[in-house]
């Protein structure tokens, strides 16, 4: 058995090369339950049934969740729809949608015009680092839609117990 | 989950007429969301809180469907108009049969 000799080697492996190549075989390993069950396309599909065949505009909505949250599994979701809640001008209903979760939805609240005003907070669980879409329905038919990105460094949904 | 659990709501007594009033309705559910595992890899079944509703004197301010995405002891803030002296009733549906009905009363002056 011959010795092991790093000046000999021919490919030059060095050891910090051989420790961040493990370094991010690690991370990939970690990260691939997550690219199995990317759910984009999904969430894009859940949008579209909201609205049928209706146009979606952006603005009006107002969705706020931390950008940067440490446990995805109680993440505070707040949400704001400009709208004068009136009996003939009121928001409907607003659907929130995760881009990267196992199931697009999250929640769906249904307004009335005696809710004063179209405002909401609650609390969900997000399975990584994603865009949240909130669609807006309006009392005159028309949709409306905003979004929030976050960091989620410790997902839910799919932990072991 | 049992078929129902301890609820709790957080509104103001009393209001003027006209005024919003801010309510918190807060549920006990684990709202297991059916995508975990046990370690013998076996799928632990869905169950969680489907339909949230609020009735003011009979008639509905406020419903709210949760789905897997929502998280544990759902949290709900709302708001909505002080009209009338009465009760507001909160009710909240789920898998497996579970139901549990939470009261309010309200002065509006």
């Amino acid at each position: 058995m011959t010795e092991f000799n790093p000046r000999s080697n021919p490919i030059k492996l060095s050891r910090r090369t051989y420790l961040s190549a493990l370094g991010l075989f690690g991370l990939s390993s970690w990260m691939a339950p997550s690219l199995t069950m990317a759910k984009k396309p999904e969430a894009m599909e859940a949008i579209a049934k909201i609205a049928g065949s209706n146009t979606i505009r952006d603005g009006r909505v107002n969705l706020v969740i931390p950008p940067l949250v440490e446990s995805g599994n109680l993440v505070v979701l707040k949400l704001s729809i400009e709208s004068p809640m009136t009996a003939n001008d009121y928001v409907k209903a607003v659907h929130v949608i995760a881009e990267e979760n196992p199931s697009p939805n999250i929640f769906t609240a249904y307004f009335t015009s005696r809710s004063g005003r179209a405002e909401l907070t609650t609390r969900v669980r997000l399975a990584d680092s994603q865009r949240v879409w909130a669609i807006a329905q309006m009392s005159d038919g028309s949709f409306w839609r905003g979004y929030a990105d976050t960091l989620v460094t410790l997902s839910a949904c799919t932990e072991m117990i | 989950m049992s078929k129902t659990s301890r609820t709790g709501i957080t509104m103001p007594a009393q209001a003027k007429k006209g005024t919003i009033i801010e309510i918190r309705a807060i549920a006990q559910h684990d709202m297991e969301t059916g995508y975990r595992y046990t370690e013998d890899g076996k799928r632990i079944p869905r169950d969680i809180i489907q339909l949230f509703t609020c009735q003011y004197n009979g008639e509905e301010v406020f419903r709210s469907d949760f789905y897997p995405g929502t998280g544990a002891n759902p949290l709900i803030i709302f708001t909505t108009e002080a009209v009338a002296s009465g009760t507001l009733v909160f009710k909240w549906v789920g898998d497996g049969g579970y139901e549990a009905v939470n009261q309010a009363q309200i002065t509006v002056s």
